[in-house]
């Protein structure tokens, strides 16, 4: 029997520690700037989006919040298309995005007078991943096609057409769910229309780390996700180049294939979409800037490709003409 | 105590002679404010069903009503999308039956041993042990369930009994997952309710020289049957509604199969994934989530008709 | 204990002992065939709590193995970060406190009083009754995200226009778990015998004293059962918090009007990380999030023992 002292003794130690927890101090979490500029800046931001983008966000706040700490920031991560359903109705300041605003989002928010920016923060290679033990490192989008199109795809990898013919695995499918933007864009690219993809396939929902697992574990396993995915697990998967569609060549997911455009069609853009009301004011106004000055040094570290200079002064320019 | 109003009328009469003679202002608030209580869960049903029906409708005008109950083919986020609802739907009863199948042996039989066998130390000390269970957050099952369990049941599987080894997501995974999340709720409700049963049928029955068993399962569990069905309809309950469980170990993608060791979709996984994804408000995809979830809202409300019915019938019998 | 049959005489004592004697000797005369059976039986009955507390072990054990690296104080005393080697729980603990105690603050009266409503007041054949009975079977089955949608819906904007606040989710998780409360307490509260309703009654008690002061405390065990279900219920619950606009990631701690995180919400978001020390933090995240749930528990379990009787 548990004796009732030790219940009541197992409460309160749980109230002691609680407290404790409670009055932690909330200063060691702030990662570079040693007692931060006063900066006098307070106010709250909002935001909301894809939860692709919220990981970048989330470390630009943080460091913001470094040398900004009366600002209160919080960031969720509801999805873009869930974000922008709170976005359109003016109940966030920010949208984080994977992929443009739809036209029917455009036409909500319309609606309800809210009008907003579209600003570039960074880039993101899809990777197509392979196990290790498969002989092929170079696909082009028609062989793609051939894997993940919607009728009667390769069921073998010696089926693929210019494949590598020694090698016969059956080919099992991994990719994301088809509510996520991942999903929209892949479909997009290699099977030229969204949602057009054969139902075949292991559907891992929203955890990502599910298809490393899979491919990891299957000969013939193949799958696709963000960049930060292959590079926190390079060790046991193996990243296929693809056929520029335009030059014929074969070019591997990177840094610089990604920002001079040679690895396409699966480079993609990650967006925020700022509030014009909120955007033109501050706290929201000096995170934005802050947020384009320091997001290529932030964005490797959470797995991003950094924007190219063209790139960030295009972003830099919206920006400056938003705020006037 | 009154003379006042203490008339010699048939039973029907006794409550109004017990009670005091005078209105007691006090007592009417008090029912009015318990009534109110009561009365919040039809509110919450109006309002549930009001945020379901109105883009249900809107849905309807797009998607034929055969084609959505009848089709086969569910595939609302693919191009071109197809709305055959079926292979959902038996995907929650598949989840639900396999879950049943673990949660109410297991349920059932803790709580007769901790009613019935076990000395009152044990008893305090097993219970809140397994309410642990009710309080795992559902992700941690759903992901217990898809790195331990699956991968152990994929090796002691006896061969192609059944079809095979379960695959990565399965509805076996899922299914014992859910069914141990729920095994708390059956067996604490269900043990509440024996415990409360009498001595006095306990003992009558030993003086008559039957053993425990026969005292656990014919004298006892028939007794408490209201507390140990109302346990199981709690539990079912809870199996249909379950969202992340599902959504983590028994996968997204949508199959029309009985077999418990394949990859399916329950309505909940496919409601849970599309409204938290990317999918834009507005659009006919994004409807079907609230045709999906009237649906299932419909079905759990036959469901529980049938039960009350059930219930009504069994409870007139031990009362 | 069976009580008050003290034998009060010497004759009465023997006559006492000589039944105690008597029915032992029949008693440990039970036939084989049917010790056996017992045996067997009883044997089944621990095989299914084993199995059951089996499952628990393995769950914990699995998420101890993993998750051992960071067991220690950081993991409550860092926020939520990008950088797996600082993270913690900080903030989604306190967000998950105050919204439980919001959620005991409202599911306890609620819960209790419609349970007494419909036991003690109700008319059993009343069409109403009978359609609140159903309702609220019903609203068991709803799936959790659905109440989110709900709460967005009504809660967070009009008519109540809340906002995405601590309060919100209360409600909103109030409203999910509810049921269990209900159905629970009714059971106890039926539980309670005729006898001692009408036994108060019978000594000028109105409806409402006797229920106070009789049904209630009798009940209290199971209400407190179903309270704890609930409860655990609530604090684990994911999916229906990001509907209502909860945050993953906050630079201040949450209060009762804030935007708020949660601990489900925290432990989600890192699982779905790249990085593998995201799956050590989440191992342990989760094994946390039981010990709060034991001390939570802790609690209403000894008001549960301390009120325990039988009839």
């Amino acid at each position: 029997m548990i004796p009732r002292k030790s219940i009541l003794a197992i409460s309160c130690c749980g109230v002691i520690a609680l407290g404790v927890a409670g009055c932690g101090s909330s200063d060691d979490e702030s990662t570079a700037s040693s007692g931060g500029g006063a900066s006098g800046l307070s106010g709250s931001i909002k935001i909301n989006g894809s939860s692709t983008v919220g990981p970048l966000t989330q470390a630009v706040a943080e460091q913001f919040n470094g040398e900004n700490p009366d600002v209160e920031i919080s960031v969720g991560q509801a999805g873009t298309g869930g974000g922008f359903e709170k976005f359109c109705v003016g109940e966030t300041d920010i949208n984080d995005a994977s992929r443009p605003i739809e036209p029917e989002e455009a036409a909500i928010c319309k609606k309800n007078d809210v009008s907003y920016d579209e600003l570039q923060v960074g880039n993101d290679a899809l990777t197509v991943v392979v196990n290790p033990n498969n002989p092929n490192d170079c696909l082009s989008v028609e062989q793609l096609a051939q894997i993940w199109g919607p009728d009667s795809p390769a069921s073998s990898w010696s089926d693929v057409e210019g494949a590598d013919s020694s090698f016969g695995a059956d080919i099992e499918r991994f990719g994301p769910g088809t509510t996520s933007g991942t999903f929209d864009y892949f479909t997009d690219a290699i099977n030229g229309e969204e949602g057009v993809q054969t139902k075949d396939y292991n559907n891992v929902g929203e955890n990502d780390n599910q298809t490393v697992t899979g491919v990891e574990g299957s000969e013939g396993g193949i799958g696709y996700f963000g960049f930060s995915y292959y590079e926190e697990n390079a060790q046991g998967l193996k990243a296929l180049q693809i056929k520029n569609p335009d030059t014929g060549k074969c070019v591997a997911p990177s840094e610089e294939t990604v920002q001079d455009g040679s690895y396409a069609p699966l480079g993609r853009p990650l967006f925020v979409y700022p509030a014009t009301d909120a955007g033109t004011k501050d706290p929201t106004k000096s995170f934005l800037s802050y947020y384009l000055d320091n997001v290529n040094d932030v964005a490797s570290g959470v797995g991003f490709i950094t924007l190219t200079d063209e790139q960030l002064k295009k972003s830099q320019d919206a920006l400056a003409s938003m705020t006037g | 105590m009154e003379a006042r109003g203490f008339v010699a009328s048939g039973p029907a009469a006794l409550s109004r002679r017990l009670e005091a003679a005078s209105p007691r202002y006090g007592e009417k608030a008090i029912f009015a404010l318990l009534a109110g209580c009561a009365v919040l869960s039809v509110v919450t049903t109006t309002a549930i069903v009001i945020s379901l029906v109105v883009p249900s409708i809107q849905f309807f005008g797009e998607v034929s009503i055969t084609d959505f109950l009848f089709g086969t083919d569910w595939g609302p986020t693919f191009t071109p999308a197809s709305f055959g609802v079926l292979p959902i739907v038996v995907g929650t009863l598949s989840v639900t039956l396999w879950a049943m199948v673990f949660a109410i042996p297991i349920g059932l039989g803790s709580a007769i041993y901790l009613s019935e066998y076990a000395s009152r130390r044990v008893r305090r000390a097993v219970k809140p042990i397994l309410e642990i269970l009710a309080g795992i957050p559902t992700i941690a099952f759903g992901y217990f369930a898809l790195i331990f369990i699956t991968p152990q049941l994929q090796k002691i599987w006896p061969g192609h009994f059944l079809g095979g080894p379960p695959l990565l997501f399965s509805v076996l995974g899922g299914g014992l997952a859910i069914g141990l999340m729920i095994v708390p709720i059956i067996a604490s409700i269900s043990e509440d309710a024996m415990s409360a049963v009498p001595r006095g049928l306990r003992e009558g029955a030993y003086a008559l020289g039957a053993t425990k068993a026969k005292v656990a399962t014919r004298v006892v569990f028939p007794a408490a049957l209201s507390g140990i069905v109302a346990s199981v309809i709690l539990g079912v309950s809870r199996a249909i509604g379950e969202t992340m469980v599902v959504l983590i170990a028994v996968g997204s993608t949508p199959n029309l199969t009985l077999s418990p060791v394949e990859s399916v979709q329950a309505m909940t996984a496919f409601i849970g994934t599309t409204a938290t994804g990317d999918i834009p408000n507005g659009s006919t995809t994004y409807k079907t989530i609230f045709a999906v979830a009237l649906l299932l809202f419909g079905m759990t409300m036959v469901m529980n008709l049938l039960s009350v019915r059930l219930v009504r019938k069994y409870r007139q019998a031990y009362e | 204990m069976a009580s008050g049959l003290e034998p009060k005489t010497a004759r009465a004592e023997m006559a006492m002992a000589g039944a105690r004697g008597v029915t032992s000797e029949m008693m440990s005369k039970q036939p084989r065939k049917d010790v056996i059976r017992n045996t067997i039986f009883g044997s089944i009955l621990l095989l299914t709590i084993a199995v059951a507390l089996a499952g628990l072990g393995l769950l914990i054990g699995k998420n101890l193995v993993d998750g051992a690296s960071r067991l220690n104080l950081d993991l409550i005393t860092h926020n939520n970060s990008s950088n797996p080697e600082e993270a913690g729980l900080r903030n989604g603990l306190i967000g998950t406190l105050w919204i439980m105690f919001f959620v005991v603050v409202m599911l306890v009266p609620l819960g209790v009083g419609a349970a007494i409503f419909l036991e003690e007041y109700g008319n059993r054949s009343s069409r109403l009754i009978r359609l609140i009975e159903v309702n609220i079977q019903n609203l068991a089955a709803v799936p959790s995200i659905i109440y989110g949608l709900l709460g967005l819906a009504f809660i967070a904007r009009a008519p109540l226009d809340l906002g995405y606040v601590v309060i919100t989710a209360s409600m909103t998780l109030t409203l999910l778990v509810l049921p269990v409360v209900i159905l629970a307490s009714r059971e106890a509260i039926r539980a309670v015998p005729a006898s001692i309703r009408e036994g108060s009654m019978a000594l000028g008690a109105t409806k409402w004293q006797t229920i106070r002061r009789q049904v209630l405390p009798a009940s209290v065990p199971g209400i407190v059962t179903g309270v704890i279900l609930a409860l655990s219920r609530a604090i684990g619950e994911t999916a229906p918090l990001i509907p209502l606009g909860a945050a993953t990631f906050l630079t201040f701690t949450p209060g009762p009007f804030t935007e708020f995180t949660a601990m489900p919400i925290t432990v989600f978001t890192w699982v779905k990380q790249p990085q593998p020390e995201f799956q050590t933090l989440a191992a342990a995240g989760v094994l946390f999030m039981i010990a709060v749930l034991v001390v939570m528990n802790s609690f209403a379990i000894w008001l549960r023992n301390r009120y325990e009787q039988s009839w």
